[in-house]
């Protein structure tokens, strides 16, 4: 069935999972986001107890995706794989190193003798949140901002700055969403504890903090978005394979691909109607609302940096060298063998739903974190 | 075109990952094995609804879960190293070598971690049943991940199932069960995984034991020892089978390898397998400095020919007749492949410049060239060889690699004997009695982790110089960067890593100290 599909069409396939495994992770910091409020809303050593714990039973979730995201975009992109872990080092390291103290921390917090003192592994949870979000966020910002790279006749990375994609904070355009990432992962945090948590403090807390954090990211998001469509952007000539620059490129894609446009508003709109009902009509479903409005939006924002002949890891240094998905990726083999085990995802989303609802059933409270036998 | 990386990048870049991969196997073999005895135990309990072996299947979990997260911890930098510090060979290899790393994530690690938060909290939200289904969904995921990432290391040991294509310089994938069947990850995968089972198996019957020495948690200790010797007994057994097998695979694979971890330096006919030896450090012949021998060993006369090739006097190729070549039995010298390979890295570079230059017609019969099945097969398939001038570079390292065979197969069988002395004097009541066994028991511990580590030495350093055997060497794979970066980083690793280490073999200690909750 697959292998009856064209290359493109595959390439396109692949470059939309890879997208939606993007916006499903950025979707999931919202457990970052949470361990960044861990302060702010928690006062009590009680109060700090229950949210790390319903945020600690998710965390496998967001981790999990991320390194399902670096795996299937080795398989079906490999040059991008290539490129830009080995090229963009320190930025990649440095995420990776705020995940590894992430993983720990929930399970080591609490236990006697833990050696590094449970302050220590809260401050690695908020470190994780801080850091994980804006450097991932900053990290997809040159998908539309291109990074300093060439490549040779063998397709061997050569990275043309000694800071290794450190360098990548100096486009604001990149921090912009780095820190649009950041605040929208806390005011997820703050949306999920209100969803899960039966304790009058920390919602009270959580709802004001979904406000504070909802202004800075809409800030930050609106001018990402702006800027985008204003912006010059990377144009293939789909005959030749050439790269080169297009004035309003993002816009016209936009305009181009209207389906994709609709995506965007809806889930826009879903985030916005997640952040205002629960601020002013005191609902508490608005994580979902938001949440899924932000896989949306992240989805729709990943396609239009690959889809309709656009280079979506553009190098600044050599335009030639830019990736798009039809250079980057895998052999029509490959992503059609691929595509097979790909029909296992929805079944695969199916018992997480079907499993994480069993698990939320019940509200969490301060009584459970007292009989429940594994409590990090 | 083709540019070589220097020495000391690619000595850190190793060291970097061999650290990193060292640190992750330190956890993955006890979370491959006690999965499994944890959802034994919580079956029986299910099935005698006998409360002590809950409270025994929960104890378990407690240090599973503490060994589990650094587990994660450190796994996600090795799937992102092959990107960060082998990314010439992430590009060469990637399109066969992601599409396990891809089939891992979403086949393997969803299901361990969904469930496996249903094993820690589902305790009063879901039914015993499902319960029980999710601890050993949890177990086999854990040993769902270790296959696709075996079948991907298995690939780089024998690589199967590709083709070159010279238009985008890479191998591709041409047959996906060719990769995923082929002998090598198969003997790899139940290999490790059962070595995982008799780690953990080790690991229970310890601590079990310290526990009857300090003369507490009784049945808790008794029902354990059941448990974690009948099943190390079993996948003892079947370990030797399978580590059997993978010798012999890779006499027939990886004969360098072979040779280095036998110390095998000149081939005969109806060669001894030498069980026990010291290298001596005099070079017998002056002008080879890999001709050493032995000091002192005992050897085992026609073993090896029957090992390797189920033949009492067949020929076994030793590192000498690897490289100045035997014509007698048909092996090819590693001068011939350094040439042939130097032949296929200028076919290609030709190929390359014809297409820079526009030149379509030389393109064109020089890609037919490069993809006949002669060229393939008889100059191609050394290409890797061509990165070389002198032979002795392709020699690994030899007593590291004898050494950490020796230990491993001598645990191996040592290993069978404790699960034997542990059964028989529980069955007969006497294992409280005897101080010595119990002491022997927590010692072997440790011992289980070094035989464990010792494989990983065999399989990984007794293939160097290769990255893909004989298709790419390190040399070839790094990414480009300074030397002092990646030297930065292994420190950073390093330090981070070995401090997690002491924060969770502390929590761990303390753990077994306080012993089940009643
Ligand atoms: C408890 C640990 C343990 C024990 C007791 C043994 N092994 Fe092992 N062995 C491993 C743990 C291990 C491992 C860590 O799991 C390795 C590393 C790579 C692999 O696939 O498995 C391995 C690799 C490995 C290799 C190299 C595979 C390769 O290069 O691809 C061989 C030839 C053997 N083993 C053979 C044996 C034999 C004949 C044993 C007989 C008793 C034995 N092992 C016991
Ligand atoms: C977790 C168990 C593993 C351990 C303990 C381990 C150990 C090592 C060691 C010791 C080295 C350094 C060899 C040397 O410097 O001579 C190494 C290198 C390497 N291993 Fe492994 N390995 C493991 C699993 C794997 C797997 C599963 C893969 C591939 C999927 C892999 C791929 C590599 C690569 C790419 C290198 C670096 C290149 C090289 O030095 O040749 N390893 N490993
Ligand atoms: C060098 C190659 C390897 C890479 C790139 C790698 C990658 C990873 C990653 C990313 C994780 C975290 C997954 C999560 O989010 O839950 C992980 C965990 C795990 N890996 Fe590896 N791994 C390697 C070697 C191995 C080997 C050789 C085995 C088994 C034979 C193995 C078995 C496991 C298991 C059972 C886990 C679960 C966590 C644990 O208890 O350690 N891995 N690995």
């Amino acid at each position: 069935m697959f292998e009856n599909l064209s290359y493109l069409a595959l390439q396109q396939y692949w470059w939309a999972l890879i997208s939606l495994l993007g916006a499903l992770f950025i979707f999931l910091t919202f457990v970052q986001g949470g361990q960044t409020l861990l302060y702010s809303v928690g006062k009590t050593e009680g109060e700090k107890t229950i949210i790390l714990n319903t945020l600690g039973r998710k965390w496998e979730f967001t981790f999990t995706t991320l390194v399902t995201f670096g795996g299937a975009f080795f398989a079906s992109f490999p040059l991008f794989y290539a490129t830009s872990f080995g090229g963009a080092y320190w930025v990649w390291l440095a995420i990776l190193a705020a995940f590894v103290i992430q993983a720990i921390s929930y399970e080591y917090r609490k236990k006697p003798a833990n050696f590094l003192g449970a302050k220590t592994y809260e401050i690695f949870l908020v470190l994780n949140g801080l850091l994980g979000t804006i450097l991932f966020g900053t990290a997809v910002g040159t998908f539309f901002n291109g990074a300093m790279f060439s490549l040779n006749d063998m397709n061997q990375v050569d990275w043309q700055t000694p800071y290794r994609g450190l360098e990548a904070v100096l486009t604001f355009h990149n921090v912009a969403f780095g820190l649009t990432a950041f605040f929208l992962s806390r005011v997820l945090g703050a949306l999920y504890l209100i969803f899960t948590v039966n304790h009058e403090a920390i919602v009270a807390r959580a709802k004001k903090q979904v406000l504070y954090n909802a202004i800075p990211f809409l800030v930050f998001f609106l001018y990402f978005l702006t800027r985008l469509l204003l912006k010059e952007g990377f144009a293939v000539d789909p005959d030749t394979g050439e790269v080169f620059m297009e004035k309003y490129k993002y816009l016209h894609n936009a305009l181009q691909m209207p389906v994709n446009t609709v995506i965007l508003l809806v889930g826009i709109v879903g985030v916005l109607w997640g952040i205002l009902s629960t601020v002013f009509m005191n609902r508490t479903k608005g994580f979902w609302f938001a949440g899924t409005g932000t896989v949306f939006t992240i989805f729709a924002l990943l396609l239009l940096a690959g889809f309709n002949n656009t280079a979506f890891y553009p190098s600044i240094y050599d335009l030639q060298s830019s990736l798009t998905i039809q250079n980057a990726s895998s052999s029509k083999f490959t992503l059609a063998t691929m595509s097979y085990v790909s029909l296992l995802i929805p079944f695969v989303l199916a018992y997480i739903v079907y499993f994480w609802r069993a698990m939320n059933r019940r509200k969490i409270t301060e009584e459970e974190m007292q009989e429940e036998s594994h409590v990090y | 075109m083709i540019e070589i990386a220097d020495v000391s990048l690619v000595d850190w870049s190793r060291a970097q990952f061999a650290l990193t991969a060292m640190y992750h196997w330190i956890f993955v073999p006890l979370t491959l094995g006690i999965t499994f005895i944890v959802a034994f135990m919580e079956t029986l309990y299910v099935k005698t609804g006998n409360e002590e072996w809950k409270k025994i299947t929960m104890f378990w979990m407690t240090l599973f879960g503490i060994n589990f997260a650094i587990g994660v911890a450190t796994g996600i930098i090795l799937e992102f190293e092959f990107g960060t510090n082998w990314s010439n060979y992430s590009w060469f290899v990637g399109d066969i070598f992601g599409a396990p790393l891809a089939i891992e994530g979403i086949l393997a690690f969803f299901m361990e971690s969904t469930f496996i938060a249903i094993m820690f909290f589902g305790w009063n939200k879901v039914s015993r049943k499902t319960h029980l289904l999710a601890t050993w969904l949890t177990a086999i995921g854990a040993n769902l991940s270790a296959l696709w990432i075996l079948v991907a290391n298995g690939w780089m040991q024998h690589p199967v199932g590709m083709k070159f294509n010279p238009e985008t310089a890479r191998n591709e994938m041409d047959n996906f069960w060719e990769v995923l069947f082929s002998q090598t990850a198969v003997d790899k995968w139940l290999h490790a995984t059962s070595s995982g089972f008799v780690l953990a198996s080790v690991f229970v019957i310890g601590i079990s034991a310290w526990y009857l020495l300090k003369k507490r948690e009784i049945q808790l200790a008794k029902k354990s020892i059941l448990v974690a010797a009948i099943f190390g007994l079993v996948s003892s057994i079947y370990l030797v089978i399978t580590g059997d097998n993978s010798t012999r695979t890779i006499a027939n694979d990886q004969n360098m390898k072979f040779a280095a971890l036998e110390g095998l330096y000149n081939g005969s006919e109806g060669a001894g397998l030498v069980a026990f030896g010291f290298f001596s450090d005099n070079s017998s012949d002056p002008n080879n400095e890999n001709l050493k021998d032995f000091n002192l060993k005992i050897e085992i006369p026609n073993i090896l020919s029957y090992m390797a090739f189920l033949d009492w006097n067949a020929f076994v190729p030793g590192v000498n007749d690897l490289i100045n070549g035997n014509g007698k039995y048909g092996i090819m010298s590693y001068y011939d492949r350094i040439e042939r390979g130097k032949v296929a890295i200028a076919k290609l570079t030709e190929f390359k410049e014809a297409q820079k230059a526009g030149n379509k017609e030389l393109a064109a019969s020089l890609k037919t060239e490069l993809t006949s099945d002669d060229f393939q097969n008889n100059y191609f398939k050394y290409f890797g060889y061509g990165y070389f001038d002198d032979p002795g570079d392709l020699v690994p390292n030899i007593p590291l690699t004898f050494y950490s065979f020796h230990t491993m197969v001598g645990l191996g069988f040592y290993f069978i004997l404790l699960f034997i002395f542990s059964l028989v004097f529980l069955l007969k009541g006497t294992f409280e009695k005897k101080r010595w066994l119990m002491r022997l028991a927590i010692i072997s511990i440790p011992l289980a982790y070094i035989a464990s580590q010792a494989g990983w030495i065999v399989a990984e350093v007794g293939r160097q110089p290769w990255v893909v055997q004989d298709l790419m060497p390190n040399v070839a794979a790094v990414t480009r960067i300074s030397a002092g970066s990646v030297q930065t980083t292994f420190w950073l690793f390093a330090i981070l890593f070995t401090i997690l280490l002491i924060a969770e073999l502390k929590i761990m200690f303390r753990q077994i100290k306080i012993g089940p909750k009643h």
